[in-house]
């Protein structure tokens, strides 16, 4: 192990594992968190998760058996909180997505340390996320039936191809199927690794299992780099595709505010923002957890702080053009309805949005808030609000003042929309920490290929797969 | 050191593969199964009283109308009142225990309680007198009610199969003085009769939503 | 007709919700259900005997046997026994029956489905009603069905029978002698059966009394001809003959009147292609009512001011060479004003008309009858004839009655009908007096008088009994049953008939008996023809030739008026909600807006923006009113164009005895009026700083937008008659071409349906959204969903206010679905459950529909309304015979909205396919809505058809698209309402 100081490299490129770890330090930091006991911290934050994840079952319980009407859903404002928190939980989920498929593709080998945490983020998001459509039918049965396209025999008729909501179906079912796959595929070696290193007979059966008798052999690395390669390629698209469809439910309907061709690049930029915020979230809390330091690097922090800042700024720039299109349209309904985001009825909102999503990412100008841990986490909370807040504003404030002013009306939240709300986060975190701690946090195969600083081995190093 | 055999693990994977092929025939399957024409026809409740309509429509050669009064003017061909029954029983078979309960509900006049045979849902507005009129056949829909003894349901009336014949009517329309003849066959192919009297009558089977639901 | 029941399951109205009714006849549960339904008589119910009564309620009930089969519920069959002449089941029959309001007639038409009665028409044949409806009349088919119906005779609240009614009475008879301490108290009532059997009691009784009251009734306006011509008479207004209208604190086109009548007459004159001049209305009130909206010069005053402006109107008319007192300085508006309809109305000699509210006293009617006899309209544009009751001064005989019960002159009080403890003068407690006498109370509810008389007596529906009644002209009508009485209860008739000592005690035969005496020979034939019209010929009243001594008259009236003290005055109206209270426990009528407040399920004391000011209370805050000792509360409500100084209040709310519906439902303001000020009357308001919540459908939102101030087009246009005559010149503007993405589907074949709406006839008074709601099943989902946004409304009425705050215009706009032909809702649901037909109608698929209201979204028109729960869950098994049952009862997550009444369209096309497939005829089809309105203000046809009368409006000048820039190219289109201001006043 050569100092690495003394590395000229390292002036251009600090090194992306600290602390002088060897393999064997990786393998055993990472197996540790799952072969030892849980830390008080894990526990802890399981004492919150678990209840709150039994108070969206409660709520969608409550939901079913009585009707949509337990929430603040009305006419005009036929979606409340429910696709706005469907619409965020899939913008959290693109920097999973991103992170592990779009900068693998660019070789950017910060990402190995924190792609598999975020691709089971990613992974967790979606379901949340698909929550909400199913749900807020008030019907799920029935949405789940009719919506999707099986000939049926019963009735010689076919969905509408036409709806957004179909296309939704869809983009959202591939997505998550993908980024499972993908987050599997990438867990084979390290499960390989934890099976081997398991000493209790029902560990050794279970990571047995689930690692497919993965042995390391040239030939498995082999496939396996192809198929992970044709996987990232595959899930890069969606990236992009997912929120694009996702906004399309909103810019292919006729409402001022809706109405808007700028919605599907506004909602990825969106999208990787509020991730990557959700992504250092996490990433500081698993840090402090189980003390990270070396592996989640100030370096990763500090790139992720900064892409932040680049969304943060496109998400700004676009809330301004869409108040000039709306100006330049001369549309009345469209001035309207955008002056009445800010100065109407839920002025709060909207300054709230602004206030998070715009003017917060600029500490990330200074490095010393991009290299706090406690200032990047509180501003990376005040993204993720501001997040929500933007699509609550697109989706409450331009259904609640339309056409004819005789229909106007205003949304306010029941018991129920918050427990829902809540609930997600429930699920959500008793899923991470349930990832945290019964799966390899952090690629170990892949860590190890950047303890090096080797420019050419694209991925990992074979030799060294899953066999100490 | 390792757990499973290199063996084993192949197995394990071929096995993984085998549950997911098992699952997709298993819905389909399922499916089949579950489908209407499985599903209802052949549905052949037991009567309050054991009337046979092989006997009234077939051997005596009764004709339906006689009995179902209201399939030209109404949605609903009608059960026949008690009294229609009466009308030959007060002298036919009028000591019959069989037809106990008849007699019972003309002298009480409580209803007899017949058991539906042809279910449709609630939301589903079915129109005798539309078909009739127009000449499709009680045989169509109802199958050869003349040869059943207890009648039973042959057709699946499901949407898919009102659909097959309201977009492709013509093999079902003949004259409607015809209809009920249940065992009438035209001379060629009933396709081609059928076309004409389309064409001559402008007849056009809707086949949007409110045709039916409402 | 009662036999009417064929049992089949698809017969059944309400569709599923039947399956909740799941238990065959004879099995304990069925018994059960049958003693909490029909307490009265349910023994008798459940014996084979009068099985038929029983089938005839539970229709449905048998048609399901809730034992499930392995692979299907067995669903059972129940044909009749034995047939009914005439009845084809499946097909509705129509039966002719007129309904009494405050003693005066409306012909209707019900149709009844296997003996259940589910809708109620106008009776074109009957000149009150001429085909058309009002929301009460449409809402008297819910009443019918209550579950909270007075059910039981009741002595004291113990169970009870008529039987032992009966021979209480006849004991009591025996005791009253001479009759000295009898006194029967009823609604006012025009049959001339029961003014025959009044006689016979009379006569029976000599020393007895007979009062009618009515809580809201036209009584002074006959008084105020008294005044003029020397005897009671009845003005009829023949409003299509008056180019000039101006009305004194009247509203003839809505609560005043309660018929079709006058609203037809005036509609008539507002349509500008029809070649005639447009008529002129001018009204001068307190309140913003319906008559108001459509006038074309509005003048607010108090109505205790209305008799000071009477007087200065007949002074610049110069009615007589006399010199005239002035009672009160009006401003100058005020003086413009009426210097200006003075110079119409004298313009308009013979062709115009003045008319006077029934809450003005006497005098001021008195007045309206010489300015019309000075403008030479008597005769022409108003005619008399004998009122069809006897008018006597009712609030005195009120008070003699009280006196009496008092001093305890009176052994026996009858009740007939109403709700007297409730809407009696507030002076005496009726409560405390009804306990002095043997009350025996005939209550169509257990209603305040029912809970404080001695004998409890369930009064039928007018549905459920027989009966005789006379519209205002004297034109007599029967009242035949549609359905045996569900509750055993009997008419005021057949208690009468009792009273009277008659041997014949049915409805039926006291009717038919009365009606054969008149006719003679051929009574058979004659009553025949009576009960298929539903009018009896030649029994309108001739015309009365009249001609008041002017001099004489106004010196009499110049004596009876007084100045009206300034300060704050409350006035009494009518609700649109429970009328006087009457329809209390009507949940159609409460979740119906109140035309120009938009309240629904209260009342509140309406008062203009300054007094609110003056008093300082916004909308909901509680205000205490008092006067004359008495006093209340009552939420505050401003009402933009209300006048200042006055404080409208509605009657019949705050029901304390009252079914589920109605209980406590508003704040009752009766306590406050008495004798006194019986209609209006000065009184003190202050806040009392509580506040109440009040639920409105439609805030006060402008067509000027907030923020930017700007106005919006295209939503409704209005004209004055200079600006219609300059756009019919150079024709209707024609909509620019748009493309379109998707190809475009060709309407040029078949039917095309479509509809006009003429702004310009639409009087907003709500019978078309009661119409709708009996027609399409629609739920009722009560003041909290309301509140959230949640009415069910297929069709509802947009009210926007224009102009100045204090003195605005307003205008009302029915909205339904237009069926876009390219509908937005359509190509955004993901599972095509609402789809376009090939004849243009926007349909929606219930049972297709997921629930993602994705639909309601992205609807620039908001018509579309979503199930949010269940709102039929928890209604009586009673309450679902009043469903529908060509449309289906839809469940919760589920979405709809208008379809132009489609089980319509497909009925006649049915007929016409039997028929020899011959093609619907132009007005063959007529939607619930169209049929009910009044004002012929909604025309529904086949748009292909260029001879089709919607076609041909569709070509007026007028005719526009709600919002037609976003190309939605809506099948429903609006015809500009066009004003007719008169130029020295703009």
């Amino acid at each position: 192990m050569a100092d690495l100081a003394l590395d000229p490299r390292m002036e251009l490129n600090p090194p992306l594992v600290t602390g002088g770890m060897t393999y064997s330090d990786v393998t055993d930091k990472v197996s540790s968190i799952v072969e030892g006991k849980a830390p008080k911290q894990w526990w802890i934050a399981m004492a919150v998760a678990v209840p709150l994840a039994g108070l969206l079952f409660a709520c969608l319980g409550y939901l079913v058996a009585t009707g949509i009407g337990v929430w603040g859903n009305n006419s005009p404002v036929g979606w409340g909180w429910d696709i706005t928190n469907f619409v965020w939980w899939i913008g959290i989920g693109h920097a999973g997505t991103l992170i592990s498929a779009i900068l693998f593709l660019f070789r950017q080998k910060w990402r190995t340390s924190i792609n598999r945490a975020a691709e089971a983020m990613t992974l967790f998001a979606v379901a949340c996320a698909a929550i909400y459509p199913l749900f807020h039918t008030g019907r799920p049965w029935r949405a789940a039936y009719w919506l999707f396209p099986l000939p049926n025999e019963f009735l010689h008729m076919w969905q509408n191809f036409r709806s957004p909501l179909m296309w939704d179906v869809f983009a959202v079912s591939t997505y998550g199927t993908v980024s499972a796959l993908f987050w599997f595929v990438g867990l084979i070696p390290d499960l390989a690794t934890l099976r081997d290193r398991a000493t209790t007979p029902i560990r050794k059966t279970i990571y047995g299992l689930l690692s497919l008798g993965w042995r390391g052999s040239a030939s498995q690395w082999r496939h396996y780099e192809l198929a992970y390669l044709l996987l990232a390629g595959l899930s890069t698209p969606l990236v992009l595709s997912v929120h694009s469809i996702v906004s399309f439910d909103f810019a292919t309907s006729l409402l001022p505010g809706w109405h808007t061709t700028i919605f599907p690049p506004y909602f990825v930029a969106g999208a990787v923002f509020s991730g990557f915020a959700m992504v250092v979230t996490l990433m500081t809390l698993a840090r402090w957890i189980y003390g990270l330091d070396n592996l989640i690097t100030m370096k990763h922090l500090e790139n992720m702080c900064k892409v932040m800042l680049a969304t943060g700024m496109i998400v700004g720039f676009a809330y301004g053009t869409e108040f000039f299109i709306a100006w330049y349209s001369a549309n009345q309904y469209e001035r309207f309805i955008f002056l009445n985001r800010a100065f109407g009825p839920y002025w709060w909102a909207y300054w709230s949005m602004i206030a998070c999503n715009v003017i917060a990412p600029q500490f990330f100008w200074f490095r010393k808030f991009r290299t706090s841990i406690p200032a990047m986490f509180i501003l990376s909370i005040f993204i993720n609000i501001g997040m929500w807040f933007e699509r609550f504003v697109i989706i409450a404030t331009s259904l609640h003042r339309d056409f004819l002013p005789s229909s106007w009306g205003y949304f306010t939240p029941t018991w129920v929309d918050i427990g829902t709300y809540l609930g997600t986060f429930g699920l959500f975190l008793t899923l991470f920490l349930l990832f945290l701690r019964f799966l390899p946090a952090i690629a170990i195969s892949e860590v190890k290929g950047v303890l090096h600083q080797q420019v050419s081995a694209p991925h990992g190093v074979p030799a060294h797969g899953g066999s100490h | 050191m390792t757990v499973f055999s290199k063996r084993f693990d192949t197995h394990l994977r071929l096995a993984a593969g085998a549950i997911v092929v098992l699952l997709g025939a298993g819905g389909a399957i399922a499916a089949y199964l579950l489908h209407p024409r499985q599903l209802d026809t052949g549905y052949t409740p037991v009567q309050p009283v054991p009337y046979s309509h092989k006997l009234h429509a077939g051997n005596l050669g009764m004709d339906c109308l006689y009995c179902h009064t209201t399939v030209a003017q109404s949605n609903y061909a009608a059960v026949p009142m008690t009294e229609i029954c009466m009308n030959c029983h007060v002298r036919v078979k009028e000591k019959s225990p069989k037809l106990q309960p008849v007699r019972d509900s003309y002298a009480s006049g409580k209803p007899i309680q017949w058991v539906k045979v042809h279910r449709l849902p609630d939301y589903v507005y079915f129109n005798h007198q539309a078909h009739v009129t127009a000449g499709v056949s009680c045989v169509s829909c109802h199958g050869r009610v003349d040869q059943m003894v207890e009648v039973r349901q042959v057709q699946p009336l499901s949407m898919a199969w009102c659909l097959d014949c309201h977009r492709n009517p013509a093999p079902h329309v003949r004259p409607p003085e015809l209809v009920t003849k249940l065992d009438w066959q035209p001379e060629g192919d009933p396709a081609v009769l059928g076309a004409k009297l389309i064409r001559e009558k402008g007849i056009h089977p809707p086949d949007n939503c409110s045709a039916c639901h409402r | 007709m009662n036999e009417l029941i064929q049992l089949n399951l698809s017969s059944l109205t309400g569709r599923k919700y039947w399956r909740s009714l799941n238990q065959l006849a004879d099995t304990p549960e069925f018994r059960q259900w049958v003693e909490r339904e029909f307490p009265e008589g349910a023994s008798e119910l459940l014996d084979s005997g009068s099985r038929r009564t029983l089938l005839k309620l539970m229709a449905a009930g048998f048609g399901l046997a809730g034992l499930t089969a392995c692979r299907r519920p067995v669903e059972k069959i129940l044909p009749l026994s034995k047939g009914v002449e005439g009845y084809v089941h499946g097909r509705p029959l129509h039966y002719a029956t007129a309904l009494e309001t405050c003693g005066i007639a409306a012909g209707l038409i019900v149709e009844c489905n296997d003996g259940r009665p589910t809708k109620v028409e106008g009776n074109p044949r009957h000149p009150f009603s001429l085909g058309a409806t009002n929301a009460f009349q449409q809402a008297t088919i819910l009443d019918l069905y209550d579950p909270d119906r007075a059910r039981q005779v009741q002595k004291q609240g113990v169970k009870s029978s008529w039987a032992e009614f009966e021979s209480w009475w006849r004991e009591q008879s025996a005791k009253l002698g001479d009759g000295a301490g009898l006194r029967i108290l009823s609604t006012r009532s025009s049959s001339p059966s029961l003014e025959a059997l009044k006689a016979e009691i009379a006569k029976k009784f000599p020393q007895s009394a007979w009062i009618e009251y009515e809580p809201v009734s036209f009584e002074r306006a006959i008084e105020g001809a008294r005044l003029a011509f020397g005897q009671p008479l009845v003005a009829h207004y023949r409003l299509e003959q008056a180019d000039v209208i101006v009305s004194l604190d009247c509203d003839f086109l809505g609560l005043d009147t309660l018929s079709a009548q006058p609203v037809k007459q005036f509609a008539a004159r507002r349509k500008p292609e029809d070649g005639r001049e447009l008529n002129r209305l001018y009204s001068v009130e307190a309140n913003f009512t319906i008559t108001g909206a459509m006038a074309d010069h509005r003048l607010r005053a108090r109505s205790s001011d209305i008799a000071a402006i009477a007087m200065a109107l007949a002074r610049e008319l110069n009615v007589s060479g006399a010199e005239l007192k002035v009672l009160g300085q009006g401003g100058d508006r005020q003086q413009k004003f009426l210097s200006a309809v003075a110079k119409d109305l004298l313009a308009h000699r013979g062709k115009s008309l003045v008319v006077a509210g029934p809450r003005q006293p006497a005098e001021v009617h008195a007045l309206a009858a010489l300015i019309n006899q000075a403008l030479g309209n008597t005769g022409q544009t108003v005619v008399y004839t004998r009122p069809p009751f006897a008018v006597s001064e009712t609030l005195a005989s009120v008070k003699k009655l009280a006196d009496d019960l008092n001093a305890g002159r009176v052994s026996t009080l009858v009740v007939l009908g109403g709700n007297p403890v409730f809407t009696l003068p507030a002076e005496a407690d009726w409560n405390a007096l009804f306990r002095k006498a043997a009350v025996a109370a005939l209550t169509f509810d257990e209603n305040e008088t029912w809970k404080a008389a001695t004998w409890q007596l369930p009064e039928a529906h007018p549905f459920e009994t027989w009966g005789d009644v006379r519209a205002l002209d004297g034109t007599a009508s029967i009242l035949q049953p549609q359905i045996q009485p569900l509750y055993g209860g009997r008419s005021a008739l057949e208690i009468a008939a009792l009273i009277a000592g008659r041997e014949q005690r049915r409805g039926h035969d006291i009717v038919r008996s009365y009606w054969a005496a008149q006719w003679g020979a051929q009574a058979e034939q004659k009553w025949k023809q009576a009960l298929y019209e539903g009018v009896i010929e030649n029994t309108r009243f001739p015309l009365v030739d009249v001609k008041a001594d002017a001099p004489r008259v106004l010196a009499a009236v110049q004596n009876a008026l007084k100045p009206a003290p300034a300060g704050i005055e409350t006035v009494f109206y009518a609700s649109w909600h429970t009328l006087d209270g009457r329809f209390a426990n009507n949940a159609w009528l409460h979740e119906t807006p109140d035309p120009m407040t938009k309240l629904v399920w209260d009342n509140a004391a309406l008062l203009s923006p300054a007094t609110a000011k003056k008093l300082g209370v916004k909308d909901g805050d509680v205000l205490e009113i008092a006067s004359g000792g008495k006093q209340i509360r009552c939420p505050a409500l401003v009402l933009p164009g209300h006048a200042d100084d006055s404080i409208s209040l509605q009657l019949g709310f705050g029901r304390s005895a009252c079914g589920r519906v109605g209980r406590g439902v508003g704040h009752r303001v009766e306590g406050l009026r008495t004798a006194a000020n019986f209609w209006f009357g000065p009184a003190e308001a202050r806040k009392t700083g509580a506040t109440y919540k009040l639920v409105t459908t439609q805030e006060h939102h402008t067509l000027i937008e907030p923020i930017t101030g700007l106005k919006r087009h295209n939503i409704v246009e209005e004209f004055s008659v200079e600006e219609y005559r300059h756009r019919a010149e150079h024709g209707k503007h024609e909509p620019h071409p748009a493309t379109d993405l998707f190809p475009e589907f060709d309407y040029s074949k078949g039917y095309q349906w479509g509809m006009a709406i003429d702004l310009s006839a639409c009087i907003g008074c709500n019978a078309c959204m009661v119409a709708c709601t009996a027609e399409n099943n629609i739920p009722v989902v009560g003041k909290e969903q309301v509140a959230k946004g949640r009415e069910m409304h297929w069709i509802r009425l947009d009210r926007y206010f224009s102009g100045d705050e204090e003195d605005p215009q307003a205008v009302v706009q029915p909205m339904a679905c237009v069926q876009c032909e390219k509908a937005p809702c359509e190509s955004v649901c993901p599972v095509a459950a609402t789809a376009h037909s090939p004849e243009g109608i926007n349909e929606m698929a219930y049972n297709r529909c997921v629930g993602t209201r994705y639909c309601l979204n992205n609807c620039p028109y908001k018509v579309r309304r979503f199930n949010f729960l269940n709102w039929n869950k928890d209604i009586p098994e009673i309450r679902k015979m009043v469903f529908n049952p060509d449309v289906t009862v839809r469940m919760r997550g589920v979405m709809e909205k208008c379809n132009y009444c489609v089980q319509r369209i497909e009925e006649k096309r049915s007929q016409a396919k039997a028929e020899g497939r011959r093609p619907i005829r132009d007005g063959e089809i007529v939607t619930a809505c169209q049929q009910a309105c009044p004002a012929d203000a909604i025309v529904f046809g086949n748009i292909n058809d260029p001879e089709s009368r919607v076609s041909k409006l569709k070509q007026q000048a007028r005719d526009y698209s709600v919002l037609e820039e976003l190309n939605t190219k809506p099948r429903t289109t609006y015809l500009a309402r066009v004003r007719n201001p008169n130029p020295e006043l703009v």
